[in-house]
């Protein structure tokens, strides 16, 4: 910054630098998809080939503590990918912008979170 | 001078122009095909022959001034260096404002809205230098240098700007032409505003909305690529944001 140059406004709507960081995180979250995606389809394809049932799924995923690790990174991106490319969306297609807006898929967020890592704990840990 | 009255056998161009404001409608035209036929010879023909009272800007003629670009056959275009073959083999032309700038008349749109965004993104070099101070040094292969190069050329036409889908779905984005400038100067070592400028151009209505759907750079006539002038904006921003050096 040069000398006598006065700091930005401090009236801004919305801050600048939560947007920038919300930017980051929806790629942050899109490269871990990207990953996650093709281990989640690869093994889907893999594991069934052959005929497989839900009770053999479960006996391989249950106690996996690396499958627990994947499935809720995994939980995890989606809660903070979808909500955000919602967001762009909910403003570029049908002009809803705003703190409204923001809460609302801030609890969509959550509720992912939430049912995500119910199936996480289902999958993985429940008996 | 155009090698004028020199028409190809008895072909003539069938060309609707837009006439009147927001409210105006396409109005057709024959005008004669001339070899090496720009579209700004066509518009320039129906003001002089055909109806003087069509508006339209232009000014050098040359691919220098960037004033004259319209929506020509559904894409914004630079007029002047735009050949009828090119664009309308088949002798019919669509001509129209630029989108996404307020029409004021016929072809002629308001180009405020652009520059008032090209100053919202501080568009402006903010020197830290004083005239008693020596020129200053920039190696031309530095790596900030190049991306200057490959950024600086930008007429001000405004065709990327009205290319733009994301220009269109917010207006408040500040758009790909004030987004390659601003990243212009972020890479000068002699601009004094590096840290205000990320402000400017970081989030929703900067260089973040951008979706990289590439409109601007396959459109720009200069052959500029503002794609990568946002994408240089958002890593550079995102890293301020990070370093907590932008609110």
């Amino acid at each position: 910054m040069t000398a006598g140059m006065t700091a930005a406004p401090a009236a801004r709507m919305t801050p600048r630098r939560a947007q920038a960081l919300v930017w980051l995180a929806q790629r942050a979250s899109a490269a871990v998809l990207a990953l996650c995606v093709v281990v989640h389809l690869a093994t889907m394809i893999i594991a069934v080939r052959e005929g497989l049932s839900a009770g053999e799924i479960l006996a391989r995923t249950r106690g996996s503590v690396g499958w627990a690790a994947f499935y809720a990174v995994f939980v995890v991106a989606v809660a903070v990918h979808a909500p955000i490319g919602l967001r762009v969306v909910a403003g570029e297609w049908a002009g809803l912008r705003g703190r409204g807006v923001d809460v609302v898929l801030t609890v969509l967020g959550l509720a992912l979170l939430g049912l995500g890592a119910r199936a996480v704990y289902a999958v993985t840990v429940a008996s | 001078m155009i090698a004028a009255d020199v028409t190809m056998d008895s072909a003539a161009l069938s060309v609707a122009v837009w006439r009147g404001g927001a409210e105006g409608a396409y109005r057709r035209y024959d005008v004669p095909r001339l070899p090496a036929q720009t579209v700004l010879d066509v518009v320039t023909h129906i003001q002089r022959r055909l109806d003087a009272t069509l508006a339209y800007r232009f000014a050098c003629r040359v691919g220098m001034c960037g004033s004259c670009a319209m929506t020509v056959n559904g894409r914004a275009r630079w007029t002047c260096r735009t050949h009828v073959d090119v664009v309308a083999p088949d002798g019919e032309l669509e001509i129209g404002p630029l989108a996404h700038l307020p029409m004021i008349r016929d072809l002629v749109v308001d180009m405020a809205p652009l520059f008032d965004k090209w100053a919202q993104a501080k568009g402006a070099f903010a020197p830290t230098a004083t005239r008693a101070d020596d020129f200053a040094k920039i190696e031309p292969a530095t790596p900030a240098r190049r991306a200057i190069d490959a950024a600086i050329e930008c007429i001000g036409c405004g065709v990327c700007h009205a290319s733009c889908d994301v220009v269109g779905w917010n207006p408040d984005y500040l758009g790909p032409a004030a987004l390659n400038r601003a990243w212009t100067l972020v890479n000068d070592p002699r601009d004094g505003a590096r840290g205000a400028r990320l402000q400017a151009v970081a989030g929703d209505a900067g260089c973040h909305a951008c979706h990289t759907h590439q409109s601007c750079t396959e459109r720009c006539p200069k052959r500029l690529a503002p794609t990568a002038s946002i994408a240089g904006l958002k890593r550079a921003s995102a890293l301020a944001a990070l370093r907590g050096e932008i609110e």
